[in-house]
């Protein structure tokens, strides 16, 4: 008969902590020279792309902010934060929380670390947390180093927001980590969508690519005339609706909703990927995880939460149709003429003026449609009227306007030339940019329409 | 009282889909010995190996490692260390990165954790510092078995680790497995290599389409399978094969095939007989009688690679 004797030392398996498998799954991520090469990028690259373009005469005027990058340092890592929503942030998210799996499945070694760490649950656990310090650490050094190089290259100036009103320089550094701690909430649902690919993909260089894919389908439909309700249902939209922090009052409600479905979305990819990653058999050489059955798993899941989200949105929120209607895009042109005029007035060394002396209004037509005009558009064109203290005339400007689906639009000054028919003011201490000649500002999707 | 067990499986099953991967497998492996573990491709050895590890958890059956039972989840017992498939490394760290994050992982304090020692074990002291990346087949098991040793395992389950070794490489790793097992250290070594198996294994396991064909001492294999073939060299060889050819049990050349006879080797003839072991020995008896000085004799073919032959092949042409 043979005995099974228990050895006093093997009384129990005994896995190795969280904590330490975090650490191991950092020291792997950051041996890597792809990592390495991305973090001294994020660190450094912002800070020189911000210092040069500010010391250009042409500004990147599409961006968001752009023509505000000779004005104040500010703008910079708001103009990087822009063009990071659009592609930095997708394809950092890709190489680091896309490849976490995948790089184990390209090395030969689950047996390994399944033999070393013994719980599944814990690996996953310090994989996804090792991804988001990764990606955390690369964030941050975007938002550190393209601030840095703003300040240093062009100054603490105040930063003129969405709206034309002036934001101190204290308030515009508080928005601007604001705003991009808001796209955290997206980062983190592109991460998980990474990890969720790399996870049922395996190998196939798909999983690498998905958060990159994703993202770009994002942005295909943000720019497609959708109704609001999807366009907010988009796990991307965080990455557009930070522009509400730079308006007066905020635009908080579109922002808000952009948070909440980005994280949801992080939660339930992650989620996914988790219970993917516990049913993989690891003794199966061949089986790195992917297949039919995974990818369905991964997406079948995602569409659902799609439709539940555009659902959820649609009842709870007050917009229908594309949200920009003709009213609202009044509104925020003479709201953002208003305060902009104020600041022509300023380098033009004028009397000071306020927003209420002035009383700007808009009146707007789309292409032949004089009343009830809505969706986006480059057709739009609007007469600013408004008023001066102590004067009886009426002043009155042109603006062409370019909606963009998303709600941006840019407004290019149409005469008279005195006031947005020139880009440049001559000014008392010689020639400064005209702010009335070209801006650009934020039709709000979600507000209601205002009546009369 | 018996040998205290590492392994104690019994009636082991493990299907995936509609392959059975493990049919009803048994296993005693006694503290501190070297079992082999042998089969053809696709005889379940990995997936064996795989469960010893807790890569997976068997569908029916009992399994003690270490005197612990093994649980439904995919864990092993505490002191089990080694790989299936060759060795997880991490190309972009060293050598010596590689054994310290791993010592780190395990909640050891990296400068006391041995890795000079079990680097030098293994013979790879000299490119401890090189990055993992331009490593060779030899280098990545040596490192491979050199990180098993860093956790002081008592059960060390090696799939294949003599691919790609050179003779010193081999060495240096039949060495170290051989003080592991004086020190108690149970080992479960799967290889094609029979020659390793022999010079390692006390016992061995052969595996055959998921079942245990034989499992026990090496010697036991000689003794209770098929006749094998010995080559017998002598002072008289023609007198030596008269004698054979009158033993009952031994074949020569003319009831053999044509290989079995008197051959010209190097320094005089040998003869090649076919037997089971008593036959032998009484072919030796009575070369001793006939005073004719026996010079030679082994199987032609290892005991453990002609069983290995006779017992899968046997069961793949009765499937």
């Amino acid at each position: 008969m043979t005995l099974t004797v228990a050895d006093h030392r093997a009384s129990a398996a005994r896995t190795v902590s969280v904590a330490r498998a975090y650490r191991f799954e950092l020291v792997k991520l950051f041996s890597s020279w792809r990592v390495r090469l991305l973090v001294l990028a994020c660190w450094i690259v912002p800070a020189l792309f911000v210092a040069a373009v500010s010391q250009q005469s042409s500004l990147p005027v599409d961006t968001l902010f752009g023509r505000w990058m000779h004005a104040t340092g500010w703008a910079g890592p708001l103009v990087t934060l822009g063009f990071s929503g659009a592609w930095a942030l997708p394809l950092l998210t890709s190489v680091v929380a896309g490849d976490v799996f995948a790089s184990e499945d390209r090395l030969g070694t689950w047996r390994h670390l399944l033999v070393a760490v013994r719980s599944p649950r814990r690996i996953f656990t310090a994989k996804a947390l090792a991804s988001l310090t990764a990606i955390l650490l690369l964030v941050v050094g975007l938002v550190a180093s393209s601030t840095v190089g703003g300040i240093v290259a062009v100054g603490n100036q105040p930063l003129v927001g969405l709206d034309g009103h002036t934001l101190a320089p204290s308030d515009a550094a508080g928005k601007v980590l604001l705003a991009w701690v808001c796209v955290l909430a997206p980062t983190l649902a592109l991460a998980a969508i990474g990890l969720l690919g790399s996870v049922a993909l395996g190998r196939s260089p798909m999983g690498l690519l998905l958060p990159v894919l994703v993202a770009l389908a994002m942005q295909l439909a943000q720019m497609l005339p959708l109704p609001v309700a999807v366009r907010l249902a988009l796990p991307g939209y965080a990455f557009l609706a930070w522009n509400g922090l730079f308006t007066d009052p905020t635009q908080l409600g579109p922002l808000l909703i952009g948070i909440a479905v980005a994280l949801v979305w992080a939660v339930t990819a992650t989620a996914l990927a988790y219970l993917l990653f516990l049913r993989r058999d690891f003794t199966n050489l061949n089986d790195d995880g992917s297949g039919c059955r995974a990818v369905t798993a991964g997406v079948l899941p995602l569409a659902g939460l799609l439709a539940v989200t555009v659902a959820v949105v649609a009842t709870a929120t007050p917009a229908t149709g594309s949200g920009i209607e003709q009213a609202k895009v009044q509104r925020s042109l003479a709201t953002a003429f208003a305060h902009l005029y104020r600041l022509q007035a300023e380098e033009l060394h004028r009397p000071a003026v306020t927003e209420a002396q002035l009383r700007a209004t808009a009146a707007c037509t789309k292409g032949s449609v004089a009343v009830g005009a809505h969706g986006p558009g480059n057709d739009w064109r609007c007469v600013v009227s408004w008023h001066l203290p102590d004067v009886q005339a009426t002043g009155t400007a042109v603006y062409q306007l370019d909606v963009a689906a998303d709600g941006r639009f840019v407004a290019d000054g149409d005469g008279p030339k005195e006031v947005n028919g020139y880009f440049l003011l001559r000014a008392p201490t010689g020639d400064a940019p005209n702010p009335l000649w070209q801006f650009d500002g934020n039709v709000e999707l979600l507000a209601a329409t205002p009546k009369g | 009282m018996d040998t205290p067990l590492a392994i104690r499986a019994r009636g082991i099953t493990k299907c995936f889909g509609d392959v059975v991967a493990l049919d009803g497998v048994d296993l005693d492996v006694a503290r501190g010995q070297i079992h082999g573990l042998v089969g053809p491709n696709g005889a379940g050895k990995t997936t064996l190996l795989g469960l010893l590890l807790g890569l997976a958890v068997a569908d029916s059956g009992r399994l003690d490692i270490l005197g612990t039972p093994v649980g439904r989840a995919l864990s092993a017992p505490d002191g089990v260390a080694g790989f299936v498939d060759g060795p997880g490394l991490y190309p972009s760290l060293s050598a010596r990165r590689n054994l310290a994050a791993l010592a780190a992982l395990h909640g050891r304090d990296v400068r006391a954790a041995g890795i000079d020692d079990v680097l030098d074990q293994v013979g790879l002291t000299d490119v401890a510092d090189d990055r993992t990346r331009g490593f060779s087949l030899g280098m990545r098991q040596r490192l491979g078995l050199a990180a098993a040793l860093l956790t002081e395992p008592r059960l060390l389950v090696l799939d294949e680790p003599a691919n790609g070794l050179d003779p010193a490489g081999k060495r240096h790793v039949h060495g170290v497995l051989s003080r592991l097992a004086a020190g108690g250290t149970s080992i479960v070594l799967s290889s094609h290599r029979m020659d390793d198996l022999e010079a390692l294994c006390s016992e061995v396991t052969i595996l055959s389409t998921g079942r245990v064909v034989f499992s026990g001492p090496l010697g036991k294999l000689a003794a209770e399978n098929r006749e094998l073939d010995y080559r017998l060299r002598t002072s008289d060889p023609r007198a030596a094969l008269r004698l054979a050819a009158d033993t009952d049990g031994i074949r020569t050349g003319d009831t053999a095939d044509a290989a079995h006879g008197v051959e010209a080797g190097q320094d005089g003839a040998v003869l090649v007989v076919r037997a089971r072991v008593p036959a032998v020995d009484e072919l030796v008896r009575r070369l001793v009688l006939a005073g004719i000085a026996v010079r030679e004799l082994a199987p032609v073919v290892s005991p453990l690679e002609a069983a290995f032959l006779a017992l899968t092949e046997v069961r793949e042409d009765g499937r």
